[in-house]
């Protein structure tokens, strides 16, 4: 199977893992696999994860925000290392990095527009995460770093954020804004002045005051900002960097990981893998099922007939599925396509994420045994 | 209850939950159900996705002026038209999109700010005032959603929510600004729209999961969150993907094959086993959810079956408005609004 290795070749080869698409897929499940598979093949691996959801954070060892990773035990030759973003803590350490005194960094901090300006500035999380990523491969002697991106509402937020952010801070209105302080009201152009007046009025007059102080305390850091974004942009397009798309055979997610492909296309950026995460399980092939059929011709027995449409039904409900995802698997071809079945169990702990990562590292195809999830066992229908 | 009467519980209805749990395909059925029943229904999708115009067959992007999805010749009622007095014609389903921009940019217009509008938008001022009213923006979308709401535009409003996490901050926006206590007509507007979410009559939230673990923690802990910090009255919950329960798999398939008299071989026996069992297993689980849900959360259950095709269009929009309109029959006829 070409897809067993190309996921230990990826964890392998690579030295940043981006999982991207859409919330609710399995993302951050997906991006811990990844991390755990380098462990075991030896690596130095650290997963990056945003919110994830608690019970996976807690097998992770993980309780808290924080910006050092921590390091998870367990018995694998390599490091497993997991990080849960704090978008404030990164932005704080990134302002005390460029500032040119601690005064400076302290005027920020307590700046109000500041303040909110992760919860609100869209794209300030991503752009964080980014940092992060950048910070970690850079410099925390990882072999592996994995991200998982943030659900958002724009899935390349994270591609564009970094400029996004420096454009904010350039933004020549703002310039202007700052001018009051440099050398009186009347430099400022009567345009300007304008909008100030309308957004005291709607907004409220300590709006502006409160605008002129964060551009103040900004001032001269402008420059540093814009380099770190350059430098994290060519560490997303170096060869090194592998994208990998996470979505699940629902049509809606299949819709959204194809506008993504689509668009990391446009940015000359490619899909180094799909992974089709909860798919229905198929436990017969086609041959073994013409020989079903042969043999069980209907009104035999109840029982071995409900037995076969239940098999059968899996497999049509694959076929199906196999059909919705056709299109994006061609869109980000020769990009190979990992299926991960459906468990019978919520992943939740380190052995149902060994489970996830036996099977993108197995390949295509689950055998019947792994997909019966630890909790397996029947004890009679409902 | 009667599908009209549970359609007009509330004239808005949020429909919120965690990515992935099919929101969008459950507002579109929603809207069906409601439109079948007579009423006009506006839908208002708040991340632009497609999702509501396609289950309707459509391929026209949604877009602020709004388009018709369901009714024969009509013409879509536009802005203008509605602050004329004009409705949705009943039967008849109309989506549209709302922006934080596009709701700015109406709300300085209203304020006699047009000129500069344009100007405040391309300036990325909104992003700096943003900064410093966190919240501003959801209160502009909300806003616009209480305009609709007071213009009587349609029977029944309907919000695409964003997904979880961002609902609670969508929600929880207007009482934020509230409490900020900052002075102008932005805060009459959180004012409005802080009324609007705690009379159950003009607003309610239907909450969406899917029967698994992860999601359903996720909805226990976003209806307490909004009930008691945004006082959002809980319409009932939609589960969504709800796999059919299939009964007579209780004997093995070792068992039943020999009792058949049909001899299979081992490879074809596991292969059946192996089925059996996981479809058991995920029975089970599936029914420790639900009852685990309405245990924690004492609201009525609106069960949508999972669909095994390949894309939402019409055929399956019909396949889940029938089902959540079999819910909404059998439900009791006096809806429970818990305060």
């Amino acid at each position: 199977m070409t897809t067993a290795t190309t996921t230990d070749m990826m964890v392998l080869d690579r030295s940043i893992i981006i999982c991207c698409g859409s919330g609710g897929v399995g993302k951050t499940t997906i991006a811990a696999a990844f991390a755990l598979q380098a462990a075991r093949l030896g690596r130095t691996a650290c997963v990056v994860t945003i919110d994830p959801a608690r019970r996976l954070a807690n097998s992770l060892g993980l309780d808290a925000l924080s910006n050092r990773p921590t390091r998870i035990e367990g018995p694998w030759p390599g490091e497993l290392h997991a990080m849960m973003l704090d978008p404030k803590g990164t932005f704080d350490d990134l302002v005390a990095r460029y500032s040119d005194s601690p005064e400076q960094a302290e005027d920020i901090k307590v700046n109000r527009i500041y303040r909110n300006l992760t919860g609100t500035l869209s794209g300030t999380q991503e752009y964080m995460a980014m940092e992060k990523l950048y910070e970690l491969a850079e410099e925390g002697g990882f072999d592996l770093v994995v991200v998982d991106t943030p659900p958002s509402r724009n899935a390349l937020d994270f591609l564009d954020a970094p400029r996004r952010l420096t454009r904010f801070l350039e933004n020549r209105l703002f310039q202007a804004l700052m001018m009051p302080t440099r050398a009186g009201l009347r430099i400022m152009g009567m345009a300007a002045q304008a909008l100030l007046r309308t957004i005291s009025k709607v907004a409220g007059a300590d709006i502006v005051a409160d605008a002129v102080a964060f551009f103040q305390a900004f001032e001269g850091m402008e420059e540093g900002f814009r380099a770190r974004a350059a430098r994290v942009r060519e560490l997303l397009a170096q060869a090194e960097t592998a994208f990998v798309l996470v979505a699940s055979p629902r049509p809606d997610s299949v819709d959204e990981a194809v506008h993504f492909a689509g668009k990391l296309a446009e940015s000359n950026l490619f899909v180094t893998a799909l992974v089709v995460n909860r798919v229905q399980p198929r436990f017969a092939d086609d041959s073994q099922l013409a020989a079903l059929a042969a043999r069980v011709d209907g009104g035999t027995d109840r029982d071995l007939d409900e037995l076969v449409e239940n098999l059968r039904g899996y497999t049509a409900a694959s076929d199906r599925e196999e059909q919705a995802y056709t299109d994006l698997a061609s869109k980000v071809a020769p990009a190979p396509v990992t299926r991960v079945p459906l468990l019978n169990t919520d992943v939740h702990d380190l052995d149902n994420l060994a489970t996830i990562a036996d099977l993108l590292s197995g390949g295509a195809g689950p055998a019947p045994e792994s997909s019966d999830g630890p909790s397996g066992g029947p004890s009679g229908g409902r | 209850m009667d599908i009209s009467a549970f359609c007009s519980q509330s004239r808005v209805l949020i429909v919120a939950g965690k990515g992935g749990v099919g929101k969008t395909t459950m507002v579109a059925a929603l809207a069906h159900m409601a439109a079948r029943a007579g009423l006009s229904v506006l839908v208002v999708e708040l991340e632009g996705r497609p999702g509501v115009s396609t289950a309707f067959g459509s391929d026209v992007p949604l877009e602020y002026a709004g388009s018709l999805l369901k009714a024969a010749g009509a013409e879509p009622i536009g802005e203008a038209d509605a602050r004329r007095g004009a409705t949705i014609a009943p039967g008849t389903v109309q989506a549209r999109t709302i922006t934080p921009d596009d709701a700015l940019l109406e709300y300085l217009g209203d304020h006699g700010l047009r000129r500069v509008s344009k100007r405040l938008m391309s300036s990325g001022i909104v992003d700096l005032v943003a900064g410093a009213i966190p919240g501003i923006r959801d209160v502009l979308v909300l806003g616009k959603i209480k305009q609709i709401e007071r213009g009587r535009i349609a029977d029944l409003v309907l919000v695409d929510a964003p997904a979880t996490g961002h609902t609670m901050t969508f929600l929880s926006s207007a009482g934020g600004l509230l409490d900020a206590a900052r002075g102008g007509p932005i805060r009459a507007q959180a004012a409005d729209v802080v009324e609007l979410l705690s009379d159950p009559s003009r607003c309610q939230v239907a909450l969406v999961t899917l029967p698994e673990e992860m999601p359903v923690n996720e909805l226990i802990e976003a209806a307490y969150q909004l009930e008691d910090k945004v006082g959002i009255a809980l319409g009932p919950v939609i589960i969504n993907g709800c796999y059919p329960y299939r009964d007579g798999l209780a004997t093995t398939a070792a068992d039943a094959a020999s009792s058949a008299g049909v001899n299979l071989g081992p490879d074809l026996v596991a292969a059946l086993e192996a089925a059996r069992r996981f479809r058991l297993t995920r029975q089970e689980l599936q029914a420790d959810q639900l009852s685990r849900l309405a245990r924690e959360l004492p609201l009525p259950q609106l069960r949508v079956p999972f669909l095994f095709t390949a894309s939402i269009g019409p055929v399956e929009l019909d396949q889940l408005t029938d089902a959540l309109a079999a819910g909404v029959q059998a439900l009791p006829d006096r809806a429970e609004v818990r305060s």
